[in-house]
């Protein structure tokens, strides 16, 4: 294996279950690399299909009968075709999950400890007491106070934020190298919110691990990612660094993303732009660009016409999935920076027309 | 913890009080039969019946009646005598109660144990043939009245009237201290049939809860970790859904304990539920209000002991 070949790779990727109402095609057809030691962040709306590619990641969807092509190269593994047997040993062990609500996902009627001892020994054959040692030494890496008398608590004796951060040493417990975190922040008053990240981040410094973090809030994602990834309608529409997708974003629905989030530092009389209408079904997506039913800027061929994720001219690592002309683009998102509506920025942009 | 118990116990006591007035008036206000007129036979003079109400204390007002009873029971633990036979109530239900622990523990074992194996394997293998099976039978199980299985059984396996001639039939009970290898056999066939119901039951309840709980968050958690589904299934789905199904063994437990008048009738077993039986056909009233008692205070202390239990089963129960 090269240096450079990333450490998880997926190729396109699709998950679908088939339900009693149709085929649910919740992933279509992605693709993304992350390298050692960074940070990719996955960004969609609920239902953009971005918790069930992580949880196909680890085979934890097989157990709910999806459907999974494509390939989850791990270090040269292909996931998706491992046995169940081989991937207990990488779950847990070399990929490691935190989830989004931190008092659901811990068993209430386990002591905390005994939950980390269980997830020390699932894969170090070592001594009760050794796990132990290990798991007031993870309690104290997260931040916990007092970890000796609190490895004895219930998860229902701990606040929220004190239960993901067990629920992050449970998850470190093996050293993993990539570490998968669904929307770790969610379920957390903003304060915490702050402090959860900040610990993801030292521990990635200090454990060197690469961490997939997938959340709805592009303001996690500034803060953590070094990539980022939009989701939408179970694919991905644009993919590039963090840097690139804040600066210079391309896909209509990423600066809705962008545009529906108020900012301390703009001014205080710009409008919020909410994106328009609901998450499409994915039983049945709309035809062509799946984002064209709520794009204030769609042209008529774009119900037909389904876009590919290509290079933007100019910026090789910079994707997106978006038929508009890519000056047609520049133009739109330099209009919507200044403040414009989408109805202004279009006439300004010279493309005029109602938005089909 | 302690403070909670002392004031459930307190309140228990305050409740069998309350038990013993009621079927005291019920069955006072409502006579079936004179109990002297029962008791005088068929020499029966106005005289003599007279005679047996002074002596039994019956001429006397209800309510010096009730509290001479209670005071009995409180002072002596005296339960009162037999109109019937003159026995003590107290050494009746004590010489019947070793059958009744019997039966009730012997059966309760059994259908505990398989009910709870059958539901972890449907609830696991929802929805396959072996998961319908097993529920269309629990359903025939807990439509059976019990009496009728328990006919059935003795039919085709009783030693003597069976079509298969396997086990002891009815009337074949012996104490556990007398013969314990007849004791065993002779209770296969109750402990079944009596099994046979609860067992369907707690298999139905402990698929559905296992099934509600193999949703939970906590469980892709436990995936997540790289555990073995065995390890999943019964560590973390079965330590979840066997919570409820322990506060219902307790009061089952407690009900039958009180007597389980069908099947100790049907194999003619010497239990609780026999005697009170026998004294309701007799208007024995002192029998009847001695097993009404006995059969509140098992329920009552299995309700208490549930609820003790739950707070050690679920830790986010506490108790002040």
């Amino acid at each position: 294996m090269s240096a450079s070949e990333p450490l998880l790779r997926v190729e396109d990727l699709r998950v679908e279950f088939r339900t009693e109402d149709g085929v649910v095609h919740a992933v279509d057809g992605i693709s993304y690399q992350v390298q050692r030691g960074r940070t990719l962040g996955i960004v969609g709306e609920s239902g953009s299909g971005k918790t069930v590619a992580s949880l196909a990641t680890l085979g934890l969807t097989r157990s709910q009968g999806a459907e999974i092509s494509g390939r989850i190269l791990f270090e040269g593994r292909d996931l998706v075709t491992l046995s169940e047997q081989e991937l207990r040993r990488i779950r847990g062990n070399e990929i490691a999950m935190v989830f989004q609500d931190p008092l659901s996902s811990l068993h209430p009627l386990y002591r905390v400890g005994a939950q980390l001892i269980e997830a020390v020994r699932a894969h170090r054959g070592v001594s009760k007491a050794k796990a132990r040692e290990r798991a007031v030494e993870l309690l104290g890496l997260v931040g916990i106070p007092d970890p000796t008398r609190r490895v004895e608590d219930y998860p229902h004796e701990f606040s929220g934020g004190m239960r993901q951060r067990a629920m992050i040493a449970m998850a470190l417990a093996n050293d993993p190298r990539l570490l998968i975190a669904d929307e770790p922040t969610t379920a957390l008053d903003v304060t915490v919110q702050a402090q959860i990240l900040a610990l993801l981040e030292r521990l990635q410094r200090e454990l060197e691990m690469a961490i997939v973090i997938i959340t709805h809030d592009l303001g996690v994602v500034a803060e953590m990612a070094d990539d980022i990834a939009v989701m939408y309608a179970g694919r991905i529409v644009e993919t590039a660094s963090a840097e690139l997708v804040f600066s210079a974003p391309e896909h209509p629905y990423t600066w809705g993303l962008l545009k529906s989030i108020p900012t301390l530092l703009g001014p205080r009389e710009e409008n919020l732009v909410p994106i328009p209408g609901t998450p499409p079904s994915l039983i049945h997506p709309p035809s062509g660009c799946h984002f064209h039913p709520r794009c204030p800027y769609a042209q008529p061929d774009h119900a037909r016409i389904d876009p590919q994720l290509e290079p933007v001219p100019g910026e090789p690592t910079h994707h997106v999935a978006c038929l508009l002309e890519p000056d047609v683009r520049r133009r739109l998102w330099v209009e919507l920076r200044a403040g414009r509506m989408p109805e202004e920025a279009l006439a300004e942009a010279g493309l005029g027309g109602a938005p089909s | 913890m302690t403070r909670y118990i002392i004031r459930r116990l307190l309140w228990g006591v305050a409740l069998l009080i309350l038990v013993s007035a009621l079927t005291f008036v019920l069955f006072r206000i409502l006579p079936t039969g004179e109990p002297a007129r029962l008791r005088a036979g068929r020499l029966a003079t106005p005289k003599v019946i007279a005679a047996i109400r002074s002596d039994l204390g019956l001429n006397k007002p209800l309510i010096v009646q009730f509290w001479l009873y209670m005071k009995g029971i409180f002072l002596h633990f005296n339960l009162g005598y037999s109109y019937y036979s003159s026995a003590s109530v107290k050494s009746l239900i004590a010489n019947r109660l070793g059958a009744t622990l019997s039966l009730t523990f012997g059966a309760a074992v059994i259908w505990l144990l398989s009910g709870v194996a059958v539901g972890i394997i449907s609830g696991v293998r929802r929805g396959s043939k072996l998961d319908r099976g097993t529920m269309g039978t629990a359903l025939v199980l807990i439509s059976a009245p019990e009496y009728w299985l328990g006919l059935i059984a003795l039919y085709l396996f009783a030693a003597d009237i069976g079509q298969l001639k396997v086990f002891p039939g009815a009337g074949s009970y012996v104490g556990l201290t007398g013969d314990p290898s007849r004791w065993f056999t002779s209770l296969i066939l109750p402990w079944l049939v009596l099994a046979a119901t609860n067992a369907a039951i707690y298999a139905r309840l402990i698929r559905g809860s296992l099934i509600d709980a193999m949703g939970e968050d906590y469980i892709r958690t436990a995936r997540a970790k790289g555990l073995s589904e065995r390890r999943v299934v019964l560590r973390h789905g079965v330590r979840s859904a066997i919570n409820p199904i322990m506060t219902i063994l307790g009061l089952d437990i407690g009900v039958l304990l009180g007597g389980a008048v069908l099947v100790e009738t049907v194999f003619d077993i010497p239990g609780i539920g026999r005697l009170n039986y026998d004294a309701i056909t007799h208007s024995d009233f002192p029998i009847i209000q001695g097993t009404v008692l006995i059969a509140a205070l098992f329920i009552i202390v299995a309700n208490i002991v549930v609820d003790v239990a739950y707070a050690y089963l679920d830790p986010r129960v506490r108790y002040s």
